[in-house]
């Protein structure tokens, strides 16, 4: 917050303002980005939840003689498959809306895995510092150290792709950026008054880690988890487009996109489609992510 | 330990005694470099009477704050003990601590969590120590916040939505609803605009005669002091140059620091002037204290001897010591005092 | 010296160096329009101290930050009049204006730090100030660096200058803010809170120190802080702020020895002060909270805090003359000016 700002804050701060749930909501619908981010994830995470009965199709079911049906808008497309099949004859909406499933199964879930391990580290590194911190930042600096598309394709390769392997290995490897930020945050509250106050009532360190720093350095976290959401996806459908990630016949979006590579001069739907569909969850994700960063930094846009 | 703690506990007279304190903080330190060692509070000896209001005051980074965490429990001393009400506190249970003794900080912008309700931070302290039910808490909670001023609407807020003033009766709640013997003030009031300080003084004075509470009031505003400390001990580069009572530090100060202290204390009287008191520019650097006595660079009548020797703080004679009154020990730290 | 003589500035030395005229100061906030400053007139002469004094939120540094042209750019500016030496600050375009600011207009912060650049040593930051805006050699910018340096009371100025601000104490820094705004001599010096940082002692010294160099240079300075304290000993001139409004001015003597707005006098009475008000008794306090300033504010802005108020306060008193230059913004103004004596509780000992 600048200088400038702060008396008239003060004098703001002499009324009554609402409480800070009300004020986020308020300020939430004031910003674009994030209004649009939520409305594309929330509609996504509808059709991935409803998938059963929206599907029109088996996403599994082969059809032998109608393969590689162009999408309706073409002159030999038809409404029987809106977006047209695949070269097995699976009908392409179906399988790119339970593609929406594992994409945000596996953003979510890796989210949450690395979340934890990085939230953990960071926390505890920053809180405590000294030999704790050094021992975070070694680990920290050796994930720093790996490439991430490269270790998960060697261990994919060693283990055997699956679903469960996927968000395992993304899990364990993308919490750095967590750790990263936890710690900071972490270092600039350990100081806080309200800190040292709960420490001097001698409240157990649970307490204090989980119900005075946590809630507090939340907002950064859930900015940082938007992020990770949408690199989970993007390398998962990166390590199911190289063959080691998600195995066929489950419809992944990278999956489908690799099915289709050899059709692409000729009939570009078949990566247009899972391709448009991957650009407009990660484009609504870091929108999301980019309008709670706003609203979390003080002094933002939306103050 | 008793769910009510009597707050004037008569076996000690003496609500807090810090026995030659020290912290040594080491500063820096790697493969090529030494470590520094910085001596923030230096062999510190204070014993504040139960009942009274003792005044602590200094420049920043004179280690009155690195003292206040030592008696809270939040960072262990280097050497020395503290003792309240005459049992050591040095590797006592932190909850035990916090029974006797608690702070009011000085920010009440950073002293509240801002993400819990006003309700939820005054009753920490009691769902902590598991003292009542619930119920009990709760009545304790609202009981406590009309004793502090505030409506009872206050306890569903949150901290953002109140001013500095309010806040800082939250934070006084806080600490006192577990009936603390002895409170550590940090500044309460520097934070605050002045119509809202006198607010808060007032209610710090009440409070203290309703709770029979003792304070260790830190601060740098000498006139705060002044109205509320029964005795005063300036602190300078972690050791304590002078303490008295109010009246013979503020008639009769005998080190040159305190002197200067008084000097620089603006009062609202127009046509004074700024004085000038004579110190130089220069301030220390508390990793590389002056030799002997550590004021000596910027004291004003320094001679050779003070470079060399470093005084003791030795109990002195007032010109005018009776005064003042028996019991009335004072002690100066200065070679020329 | 002699090159950077002030002479072609003081050409109509007969007006004020500054006059604001209803300045107002809006910012859009989430509930409306905050009415940071509300209409604010006062001026300021050539070579005088001129104290802004209130509480957080009234409107202060917004006023300063105005007159610099500083203000967020959401912020909203409007003023009947806002001249500096015959330069209208209101249409001046912005090129003139940052040659205004800093050549003839210089501001102290609160907070020397955020306003010296860590990557520049000392010397090359106050050499800039000058080159900036003067043509002058390197080495004659380097030589009056050295000598504002010296002027402050910065020892070993020459080892100084090649030192970076991190290096430095928070006093020194700030003298160091103060050699840097003498650098082109400027007319007036806008001084937002600079000692309420600072250590008592240093707050004397640096105060004592500033007392002397506008002395020496001339210069007006518009010294804004919330210590009556301060006030007292080191302004000519006292504005008293509350609200976003100028509630009353005048002299720093008179102000002292009759105040005559009900806040001013609160204030004066809540502060202990040594010797009149007794160790240990309670403090007069004013209740309640400043007014909110977002959107209009009916009436007397003191009126909910204000032991005195009646049904007259419900109407905006305009701002009256007392006593010559002592001007107060209150109905009663005339009525509260005997001196009468503020203190009922005088230690009688």
């Amino acid at each position: 917050m600048t200088d400038s700002l702060t008396p008239s804050a003060t004098a703001l701060q002499s009324q009554l303002t609402p409480a800070w749930q009300t004020r986020l909501w308020r300020s939430t619908l004031n910003n674009r980005s994030l209004a649009i981010g939520l409305l594309i994830i929330a509609s996504l995470g509808i059709v991935a939840l409803l998938a059963p009965w929206l599907a029109p199709h088996d996403p599994y079911l082969q059809d032998t003689a109608n393969r590689m049906v162009p999408p309706f808008w073409h002159d030999t497309g038809s409404w029987t498959h809106p977006l047209g099949t695949d070269r097995l004859g699976r009908d392409y909406l179906s399988r790119l809306i339970f593609g929406a499933r594992i994409s945000l199964f596996i953003g979510l879930v890796v989210a949450l895995i690395s979340g934890l391990i990085g939230t953990t580290l960071g926390v505890l590194a920053g809180y405590f510092g000294g030999r704790v911190d050094a021992v975070v930042s070694y680990l920290l600096t050796t994930r720093l150290a790996m490439p991430v598309v490269l270790v998960a394709l060697a261990m994919a390769s060693l283990i055997g792709g699956s679903m469960l392997t996927v968000t395992l290995l993304l899990g364990l490897l993308l919490w750095d950026r967590f750790a990263v930020v936890a710690r900071s945050a972490t270092q600039q509250l350990r100081d806080a008054e309200y800190v040292q106050a709960a420490q001097a009532l001698g409240c157990p360190l649970p307490y204090i880690l989980l119900r005075e720093v946590l809630p507090n350095i939340a907002g950064a976290l859930i900015v940082v988890a938007t992020l990770e959401v949408a690199n989970a996806i993007l390398l998962e459908a990166t390590l199911s487009f190289l063959g080691m990630g998600v195995q066929p016949p489950s419809p992944s979006w990278g999956l489908m996109i690799a099915e289709g590579k050899t059709y692409m001069f000729f009939q570009p739907w078949v990566i247009t489609i899972p391709g448009g569909a991957l650009f407009m969850l990660v484009l609504a994700i870091n929108l999301l992510g980019d309008g709670l960063r706003d609203l979390s930094a003080p002094g933002g846009r939306n103050e | 330990m008793t769910n009510t703690t009597s707050p004037a506990n008569s076996m000690d007279p003496l609500a807090l005694e810090l026995c030659a304190l020290s912290k040594t903080f080491k500063l820096g330190g790697g493969m090529l470099h030494k470590p520094q060692t910085l001596k923030a509070v230096n062999e510190v000896s204070l014993r504040v009477p139960r009942g009274q209001v003792m005044g602590l005051v200094g420049e920043s980074g004179c280690g009155k704050s690195t003292l206040a965490k030592m008696l809270l429990g939040l960072t262990p001393p280097s050497s020395g003990d503290v003792l309240i009400n005459g049992k050591a506190i040095v590797n006592a249970n932190q909850k035990a601590l916090a029974r006797h003794i608690q702070p009011i900080f000085q920010d009440p912008y950073s002293s509240l969590n801002p993400r819990q309700r006003i309700a939820q931070i005054v009753g920490l302290p009691l769902r902590i120590h598991a003292l009542g039910t619930p119920r009990e808490q709760a009545a304790k909670v609202d009981q406590m916040l009309d004793l502090v001023g505030l409506p009872k609407r206050a306890a569903q807020q949150y901290p953002g939505q109140m001013s500095g003033g309010q806040r800082q009766r939250v934070a006084i709640a806080r600490a006192l609803i577990m009936r603390p013997d002895l409170v550590i003030c940090d500044e309460p009031t520097s934070a605050l605009d002045v119509s809202i300080q006198a607010q808060i003084l007032n209610l710090l004075l009440d409070l203290k005669d309703e709770f029979g509470l003792t304070y260790l009031f830190i601060s740098h505003d000498l006139a705060v002091v002044e109205h509320l400390a029964d005795r005063l001990a300036v602190m300078y580069l972690g050791q304590i140059v002078e303490e008295g009572t109010r009246e013979q530090i503020f008639t009769a100060p005998r080190h040159p620091y305190t002197q200067a202290l008084l000097a620089s204390a603006l009062t609202p009287e127009p046509g004074l002037g700024v004085p000038d008191i004579g110190l130089g520019a220069g301030q220390p650097d508390p990793t590389q204290p002056p030799s002997g006595c550590a004021f000596h660079p910027r004291c004003p009548i320094a001679q050779p001897q003070c470079s060399e020797q470093t005084p003791k703080l030795s109990a002195i004679t007032h010109a005018s010591g009776q005064a003042f009154g028996k019991g009335s020990q004072a002690r100066v730290a200065c070679h020329l005092a | 010296m002699s090159n950077l003589s002030t002479a072609e500035h003081s050409a109509a030395t007969s007006s004020p160096l500054l006059t604001v005229k209803q300045l107002r100061v809006d910012l859009p906030v989430a509930k409306g329009t905050l009415h940071a400053v509300r209409g604010i007139d006062f001026h300021v002469e050539r070579g005088e101290m001129l104290c802004l004094v209130g509480e957080s939120g009234c409107g202060k540094s917004m006023t300063s930050l105005a007159l610099m042209g500083l203000l967020p750019r959401k912020a909203q500016v409007n003023a009947d009049c806002l001249n500096f030496d015959g330069v209208d600050l209101l249409t001046v375009p912005e090129r003139e204006r940052s040659n205004l600011r800093g050549a003839r207009m210089a501001m102290i912060f609160q907070e020397p730090m955020t306003a010296l650049n860590p990557a520049y040593t000392l010397g090359n930051q106050l050499s800039e100030a000058l080159r900036r805006h003067q043509r002058v050699s390197r080495q004659a910018a380097h030589d009056r660096a050295l000598y504002l340096l010296k002027r402050v009371g910065i020892s070993a100025a020459e080892e100084r200058m090649r030192q970076y601000p991190h290096q430095l104490s928070g006093g020194l820094r700030q003298r160091v803010m103060i050699a840097m705004a003498l650098m082109c001599e400027p007319d007036l010096i806008i001084a937002d809170e600079p000692t309420t940082a600072l250590d008592v002692t240093i707050q004397a010294q640096i105060l004592h120190l500033l007392r002397d160099l506008q002395q020496e240079f001339g210069t007006a300075i518009i010294f804004i802080t919330h210590d009556l304290g301060v006030v007292a000993r080191i302004a000519d001139r006292v504005a008293v702020m509350y609200a976003g409004e100028v509630i009353e001015t005048a002299s720093a003597q008179a102000l002292f020895k009759a105040p005559s707005h009900p806040y001013t006098q609160g204030l004066l009475r809540c502060i202990p002060t040594p010797g009149k008000t007794l160790p240990g008794s309670r403090l007069q306090a004013i209740p309640g909270v400043v007014p909110s300033l977002v959107g209009k504010i009916e009436g007397c802005a003191f009126c909910n805090r204000c032991d005195q108020a009646d049904e007259r306060c419900r109407t905006t008193p305009p701002l009256q003359a007392v006593a010559g230059e002592h001007f107060s913004r209150c109905h009663f103004a005339h009525q509260l000016a005997s001196p009468a004596p503020l203190n009922d509780q005088e230690v009688t000992s």
